[in-house]
This record gives C-alpha cells, structure tokens and sequence, in this order.
C-alpha cells in the first residue's frame, strides 16, 4: 500500500469537513430556495409569477451541469468567496452551489406534500404567512425534509469525491490518485469501503430520524 | 349574524368561467344551526369558505357580525377569523403534533401566556371528552376523535360563529351522531351561530333550525327545517327530503294505485304538529260509509313537533269518498290523491 493509515484519516476527515460544511450552507439555501419556490407558485401563500418562474429556471440551469463541469467553471467565483481556487475550502463553495438547487428541489417536493387542508385550516384560525410557514408547513413536512437532507447528504459525499479536481483531497482523491493512477487496489478498496459504510450510515440515520418525527 | 348579499363567485376568467355561487342571498341569525344543503358541485364548499374568506366572493358581500370583512386590512381580517372557528370534513389537524398542541395552535398563534393556554386547552379537551388524549397523536384517533379535536380547536379563541364543512360526512352514522349531539351543545351552552353544509339531509333533520338548499350555485329554497321538510317546494328540496322522510310510494302500493277507480282512491295524507294526535282515520271509518285501509306510513319527529305521511285507500261510493276527502280538508291535514304517474 503507497499511503499508511494516517493519510486515510486525514482524507476521511477531510471528506466530512466538506460535507459538513457544504451541507450546512447548502441547507440554507435549499431551505429558502425551496419554501419560495412553493409559496410564490399559483394559488399559495405569497404568488408571485415572476420570483417563480425567474427561481425556477436558475435552479434547472444549476441542476442541468454535471458537478465535474460547474466546479471548474465557478472557479472566479470560489476565489471571490474563499480566495483561492484550490484546497479543501475552494471544494466547498461549488459543492454548495451543485446542493443548494438539489436540496432546494427536495424541499419544495416535501412541502408540497403537506395536505392543503392544513393549510386551509391555519387560513382559517387567522395565521399569519409565516406562522403557516414555520407552524405549519415545515413540521408537517419534518419527516420528509429529514429524508430529503439524507439524499443531499449523500449527493454530496458523490460530490465530494471529484473534488480531487480542484485539489480538494478527502476520501475520492486519495482513491482516484492512488487507487486509479497508481494502480493500488488496497488504497481503492479502502477508500470505497469507508464511502459504503459512511453512505450506508447515514441513510439508517436519515431513515430512523424521519420515522422518530413521523412517530408511527 | 352571518349576511350573504347578492355574492356570486367565479372560477376561471369571467366569460366562460365555472359560476360556483350565482347571486346568493342568506341570512343567517344570531344563535342559529342554519344548514345549507346540496349535492356535490352545487356550490356548498365555496359557500362557506366566503364566510371566512377562505375564499374572496368575485361580486356582492358578505358580512359578519355587522362587519364585511372584504373591508379589512390582512391584520384586521385576521383578528376577525379569530371569531370564526371552522371545522372540516377531514379534520385537517396537524399529525406532527399531539392533541394538545392541536387544540392549542389558534391559542399560540395569537401569542397568549402559556399559563392561559394549557388551561384553556383542558377545559376545550374535558368539554370534547378527549383530556385523558392530549398526549396522543391524530394518527392515533378514531375519525370521530380527530373531529372532537377539530371542534375543540374551532373553539379556542371562543369564537361566535363556527363553520363546519361536511364536518360529519366522513364518519360512520354512530359517530355522527354523537357529534351532531356535540354541536347542538355548543349551540346552545355557547350561544353559538353554527353554519353547516352538508349533502346529508339528516344532518340537517338532526340540528338545524333553518336550512337553505343550493343548487348549481343558486339558493332555491330556504326556510324552517320544518316548512321544507313538510312542503318542499322544488325538486332537489323534495329529493333531499325524500332521503330522510321515507316518505316515498313503495313498488307494492303503485300495483294498487294503478288498479283504482273511482271506488277505490288512494289518497296521501299529511299530518304535521298537533293534527298528528286526532284519531282521523277512524273518525272517517265511523262517520262515514267507506272501508279505510292503510297502505304505508311513517312517522318522523321534526324541530320536536312530529310529522306524519299516510298512503291510505278508500273504497266506498265515489259520493263518499268525496264527503270524505272535505272532511279531512277541513281538519287542516294535507291530503293529495296519489296517481300512478307522479306519485
């Protein structure tokens, strides 16, 4: 094997700083993204034909190029925003930009599933806008947003593995420069075999998260 | 209390857009059960949502407690549906939530103490008979649990009016009952207006004063459970009616109906209130020479005052059948010959 154990640590922690980091913000923006995107559409809470149709092409157009592409492509942008163009940092930034739509999509997917009649009945006791929002449509959409986070999640450890492009390092790069490159299958199967048991703990935890809210 | 002026509502652009309520005049007192029926499509749903406008009428006004909340700002207008509780066909409750924070929602929506609300929330749960709940979820409910929890959150606010949209039509007809039973308490311990739509004409035998029937979008008949129960005027009235009245000629007595003559007529007669009680048909037996056979007939009790609907046969001389038949008019008791064709 060309690299000891400390180096894997080091990429697996790497990996999850990227992850985490780019799942947070990446949140953030799908959160808003997505609860705009259902309330200014036709017959809901804020309608507004223009915010929606403007929103709705951008995250189509940011949905439509492969995270390969979009990554060397904001490469000005991620140096406006983190100052450099290569390291773990500048992975971040198109990473969020590649989620932010994604989750954003998923989101808006969740609310919409919330049963208008409860909406209907928050009109009805005199809820304001965003007491519907935050009392209403987000609990009962909790289950499944926690659902919808745990396939961003683990779009994002697929993200983060290209991120060697832009010496990003984490898990993906050690596999490809090591375990592709340098013909080191040891190197390989470790790193695909920590991506499996990450990907596959984090859908358990997503799965038994969203049924403890469902409380079934 | 609740005053529907001239409203109309329409979906789509004007022109050719679907006319859900056509010019609809109601008036609904302080007090009242008022029902308003009709099948599906006839209007009902937007009906009622104009009253908290759930949805906006596209002309005319509505008005409530003096005030037409059209008028209002959003703030306004949100102050006044605290007033308006609402109940629904699917309950609509929260399922994220247990029973008490559904029953306490309209309470925190309008930021009251906490101290307030718990014991407001157990007062609404004793009144429903659901306080040993609050710690269940919806799903955990029976569909006529999930509507006490509806109506107790309908009344958080202590409104004066309470909506309620088919509020009993997806339970089974024990449930409904019991809380047809609900609302007529809250009626009459709350002193509060309760607007209902349904297509169940029961609902309304059980507790409405008043009951306007809507069809395609238009009021055709309103008035006294009573007056329409015992004298629809149009069709749809006659129909809604016939579903509960049982009031309708079985097969068996149109065979006997057909082979009349005129010493063999077969009358419908229709006893309301205290003519119920007079011992008519024997009198006619005694005081005159006809043979009185009684073919079909029910009883049903209406506002309390019972109603009485008879097929009865007469045969005898056609002279006195007809002594008979001003006989029986003069008694103030409805009576119509029965043929064949119309029944």
């Amino acid at each position: 094997m060309l690299v000891d154990w400390q180096t894997i640590t080091e990429a697996l922690w790497q990996t999850i700083v990227m992850v985490a980091v780019a799942l947070f913000f990446s949140m953030i923006i799908g959160l808003v993204l997505g609860i705009v995107l259902v309330v200014t559409r036709k017959g809901h809470l804020w309608e507004n034909k223009y915010i929606f149709t403007v929103l709705n092409a951008i995250v189509n157009i940011f949905r439509s190029i492969p995270f390969i592409i979009l990554m060397v492509a904001v490469i000005p942008f991620t140096r406006l925003v983190v100052g450099t163009s290569i390291g773990t940092a500048a992975a971040i930034v198109p990473m969020v930009l590649f989620a932010g739509p994604y989750i954003a999509r998923l989101i808006e997917n969740s609310l919409l599933e919330v049963d208008p009649g409860v909406m209907e009945a928050a009109q009805s006791m005199g809820a304001t806008p965003w007491q519907i929002i935050i009392r209403f449509l987000i609990p009962e959409a909790l289950s499944s947003l926690v659902l919808g986070a745990t396939i961003a999640t683990i779009g994002l450890v697929g993200a983060s593995a290209m991120a060697g492009a832009v010496g990003g390092g984490g898990l993906g790069d050690l596999a490809i420069t090591f375990g592709y490159q340098r013909f080191d299958t040891m190197v390989m199967l470790i790193t695909v075999g920590i991506l499996v048991v990450m990907v596959q703990g984090l859908q358990s935890t997503g799965n038994i998260l969203s049924k403890k809210i469902r409380r079934r | 209390m609740i005053t529907f002026d001239q409203v109309s509502k329409v979906y789509g652009e004007k022109a050719e857009g679907v006319k859900a309520l056509d010019n609809v005049d109601l008036h609904i007192e302080e007090g009242e059960i008022y029902g308003v029926i009709g099948f599906s499509g006839a209007g009902k749903s937007s009906l009622i949502r104009c009253v908290n406008l759930l949805e906006q009428p596209t002309s005319g006004t509505v008005t409530v407690n003096g005030q037409n909340l059209q008028a209002l700002s959003p703030k306004e207008l949100r102050e006044a549906k605290r007033n308006i509780g609402m109940i629904f066909q699917h309950f609509n409750l929260l399922n994220s939530k247990t029973v008490f924070t559904n029953v306490a929602m309209p309470l925190l929506l309008s930021k009251t103490p906490k101290k307030e609300v718990t014991k407001r929330v157990y007062e609404l749960l004793d009144f429903v008979g659901l306080r040993d709940k609050a710690d269940s979820y919806p799903d955990q409910l029976s569909g006529g649990q999930k509507q006490r929890v509806g109506i107790a959150r309908s009344l958080a606010t202590q409104p004066s009016i309470l909506l309620c949209d088919e509020a009993t039509s997806a339970l089974d007809p024990d449930t409904t009952n019991a809380i047809l039973k609900l609302l007529k308490k809250i009626n009459q311990e709350y002193n509060i207006t309760i607007l209902i739509i349904t297509h169940e004409m029961g609902v309304i035998r059980e507790i409405c004063d008043k009951v306007a029937v809507l069809e395609d979008g238009k009021v055709v008949e309103s008035g006294s459970v009573f007056d329409v129960f015992s004298q629809p005027q149009t069709t749809t009235a006659h129909n809604f009616v016939s579903t509960v009245m049982h009031d309708q000629i079985p097969d068996s007595v149109y065979e006997l109906v057909r082979k009349q003559d005129a010493h063999n007529q077969i009358y419908r007669i229709v006893f309301v209130g205290e003519s119920t009680g007079t011992p008519l048909l024997s009198q006619i037996a005694k005081q005159y020479e006809v043979e009185v056979n009684v073919l079909f007939g029910s009883i049903t009790e209406l506002q309390g005052v019972p109603f009485g609907n008879l097929i009865v046969q007469f045969e005898g001389e056609e002279k006195e059948i007809n002594r008979v038949i001003m006989h029986i008019h003069q008694q103030k008791v409805s009576v119509k010959e029965v043929l064949a064709d119309v029944g």
